[in-house]
């Protein structure tokens, strides 16, 4: 058979292409083991979306502090105030009237209002422009509502920080460990490199427990399922006047702040 | 045909080495940098994108520019830009690389590039700024290399190849669209949020593009033999000039629109950037007043006949469109943050020095590629 | 051949650059690894438990794929009870699982990890402390 060189060097290239490439895609094709054998935990709690209500009347200065002290040691989050601003890691923090909701601020306003420090956190969007732009779904919205981080996927580059219209984001510009006051054995770290902000204490309520937050929080902090007609949340939204951090731009976020307690 | 390459003047070599050792700084700064954090940057919490990722969306303007040379010999058999197509093509291999280097010193997690692959997320821009940077990258090395080794056979090229270019062509002006929706989409930066985000980032390459050509052109007629001709330098020019124009015009659009309607949203970033700021309002007025200069002086054919004066401008463009879109975008995008409260970005040493390095890469990429097309030309013209 | 004196050098060098680590370590031979599993936590265990979430021979060549799928199931779909072999059920979690009998990662996974040649980081968040703080963690005790 006379075959010029060029031609059987493509017929090689194909066939070749064709051996390697079936054994890749077999492999990503096979069926994948028992899902059976991963399950959710019973006593975990489960909600269609969560959702949180502040009562920001019972938010006092003392109770804020807690709800962050709390949250920042369970999950590892370094203290770089003093180390350099520049690289602060915070899941939750506080935030006068007029910086927590810019637009709605105004020049009488009442003095309640004022001066009073507002708790805020990731809003947990259910319209989140954080999981749109992620290149790798290393940010991801969950089935029950949740926004999490897949810190072994996030490569790091930022993008969920730019989309954020919150600033809820934070990113380890550095190794975080030097900086975590006290460390909690049950919860990793995170790298430099990657992305981390709150999630909701996804990992309590797989064991059955509230977020640390809403825990010692003395009833300031309501925590529930907003598909459930019954939750404390829907009660909650139900019976006071709530606003929500820049709902106009469309995310959608799911933490209510109650204000008619405070006035 | 690399052993072009190979073999140049003194002065050449110096270049190169030159280039290499900025090259090398870099490089062992960025070690440093993989070993201890982006934190040597002086990108905060706030300004979380910085430097980096502004010469990456100054770089695509460039890269993009390319098709200004392409578009009217391809498209409009406009014989003249014959010539010099490949300066537009190298051009743009360069300024690509130069883009996916700097994204990835930008990156946290770098060794994990790889999962922007293996987890394709199609509702994600990034995505396919990765798709048609790296597809950009192909297009202008294949038809580079295969124009200018059919030029230097003196066969003419194949039929094939034509497609390609055509291809190169529509694929110049994405690049660019993609990495402005990278901005104009995010909901919570006003700075960015304005559907001629994409219209300006475009004028702003079609002039810049052009005018590097251009500036590279005059530097080949001075040092090697190769002319790139007096006609195509004036086609260049009438090009930056049109381009500055619609650039500015564009500004004035933005600025009208943020102004007259007074939302603070829009409105804080530019007061920002133009009063309150520290280092860059200085830095900004030149920018805007430059490019108005620019686009006045450039109108008067005397002044782009003579090449000395033509250089002048397009040294202006190049200069103010940087400072608008390589640090002005980026810092007028994050501050004031989503809280209303101005904090400081201003780059850092280290991530200066990592910047040039990356720049010197891609002046090494164009001094390479330049050489072998300039010498490939002289050999064809011998 | 042209060249023939620097080609020849050329080769000469390359040789000896590529052979270098086999003529270095000549005659020495690395110590096998010899992973430990003495533990207090798999101690307290009576002998028939002390069995992991699946068989030895499965872990040794898969305990990486599994960790990623455990990763996966956690994370992304919030799924923390596992079934092991044996049937006994696990949580889902390298540090609170895993390591809880395997404490002495440095003892037990580093063996057989520096053996290899492979630096997995896992250590950087997933420890309860590194080597540095576990050192203070003895002297508050």
């Amino acid at each position: 058979m006379d075959i010029s060189r060029r031609e059987f060097l493509k017929k090689i290239a194909g066939l070749s292409a064709i051996l390697f490439g079936s054994k890749t895609a077999f492999e990503l094709l096979a069926p994948g083991e028992l899902e059976a054998q991963y399950l959710p935990k019973p006593e975990a709690l489960k909600a269609k979306r969560w959702a949180m209500v502040v009562d920001m009347g019972k938010m006092d200065e003392e109770t804020i502090n807690k709800c962050i002290e709390a949250c920042h040691r369970i999950h590892n989050v370094p203290d770089f105030a003093e180390e350099n601003p520049r690289h602060i890691v915070k899941w939750i923090w506080t935030e006068p009237y007029e910086n927590a909701f810019p637009g709605l601020e105004q020049e009488h306003i009442a003095k309640r209002l004022k001066d009073k420090l507002f708790i805020v956190m990731c809003n947990q969007c259910d319209n989140p422009a954080c999981v749109r732009v992620c290149p790798t779904k290393a940010t991801f919205q969950r089935e029950d509502g949740i926004v999490m981080m897949d810190m072994h996927r996030c490569i790091g580059c930022r993008f969920c920080m730019a989309a954020c219209p919150f600033g809820s984001r934070n990113f380890n510009w550095r190794d975080p460990r030097p900086f975590i006051k006290e460390r909690n054995p049950e919860y990793p770290t995170r790298e430099k490199g990657v992305v981390e902000k709150c999630n909701f204490c996804a990992e309590r309520l797989a064991k059955g427990l509230m977020p640390a937050c809403v825990e010692v929080s003395n009833g300031g902090l309501i925590f529930g399922d907003l598909a459930d007609k019954n939750s404390q949340v829907r009660k909650a939204l139900r019976e006071h006047y709530t606003i929500r951090r820049k709902p106009y731009l469309g995310t959608d976020p799911q933490v209510y702040y109650i204000v008619d307690t405070l006035l | 045909m690399f052993e072009k390459a190979l073999v140049g003047s003194k002065k050449y070599w110096g270049l190169v080495i030159v280039l290499l050792s900025i090259i090398g700084i870099g490089f062992i700064l960025y070690m440093w940098q993989l070993k201890v954090g982006l934190g040597i940057t002086g990108m905060s919490r706030d300004v979380s994108w910085g430097f980096y990722i502004a010469q990456f969306t100054y770089l695509v303007g460039i890269a993009a520019g390319g098709v200004m040379v392409v578009l009217p010999y391809y498209l409009h058999d406009y014989k003249a830009f014959g010539r010099i197509t490949i300066l537009g093509e190298f051009l743009a291999v360069a300024a690509v690389t130069m883009c996916i280097l700097f994204i990835i010193v930008d990156l946290g997690k770098p060794m994990r590039l790889f999962n922007v692959l293996l987890h394709p997320t199609p509702n994600s821009i990034l995505f396919w700024d990765m798709i048609v940077l790296n597809g950009y990258l192909m297009l202008n090395i294949v038809v580079g290399w295969m124009v200018l080794q059919c030029e230097r056979n003196g066969a003419p090229p194949p039929k094939w190849l034509k497609v390609i270019a055509y291809i190169s062509i529509p694929w110049a002006p994405s690049i660019h669209i993609v990495t402005a929706f990278l901005y104009q989409g995010l909901p919570g930066r006003g700075y960015w949020l304005t559907a001629i985000m994409a219209p300006r980032f475009l004028s702003s390459a079609f002039c810049s593009g052009p005018a590097l050509v251009l500036l590279l052109a005059l530097l080949i007629r001075k040092y090697t033999k190769f002319d790139p001709g007096r006609e195509q330098i004036q086609s260049l020019g009438k090009i930056v000039t049109y381009l500055i124009i619609i650039n500015v015009l564009f500004i004035c659009f933005e600025i009208f629109t943020v102004f007259y309607s007074q939302i603070p949203e829009h409105l804080h970033h530019y007061k920002y950037l133009f009063t309150t700021g520290s280092k860059i309002p200085p830095l900004m007025w030149i920018s805007y007043i430059g490019m108005v200069i620019a686009a006045i002086l450039l109108v008067f054919p005397a002044i782009r006949r003579n090449e000395g004066s033509l250089a002048v401008c397009c040294v202006l463009v190049i200069i103010t469109t940087w400072i608008d879109k390589g640090l002005g975008l980026m810092i007028g995008g994050f501050v004031p943050n989503p809280f209303g409260r101005a904090f400081e970005y201003w780059p850092t040493l280290p991530e200066t020095l990592i910047s040039l390095g990356v720049w010197a890469t891609g002046f090494l990429v164009v001094t390479i590629l330049y050489k072998i097309a300039v010498s490939v030309k002289e050999e064809i013209r011998a | 051949m042209y060249d023939a004196g620097k080609t020849i050098v050329g080769l000469i060098i390359l040789f000896a650059f590529v052979t270098f680590p086999f003529f270095y370590n000549a005659g020495r031979a690395a110590k096998v690894p010899e992973p430990k599993i003495d533990t207090p936590a798999i101690k307290k265990l009576p002998e028939i438990e002390r069995k992991c979430v699946e068989s030895t021979p499965y872990m040794r060549q898969n305990h990486m794929k599994l960790l990623d799928d455990w990763r996966d199931w956690v994370v992304r779909k919030a799924n923390r009870d596992y079934t092991g072999f044996t049937g006994k059920k696990y949580t889902v979690s390298l540090q609170n699982t895993c390591l809880e009998c395997h404490s002495n990662y440095d003892k037990f996974c580093d063996e057989c990890h520096t053996y290899m040649g492979i630096k997995p980081y896992c250590w950087s968040c997933h420890v309860e402390k590194p080597k540095e703080w576990a050192k203070e963690l003895k002297e508050e005790k």
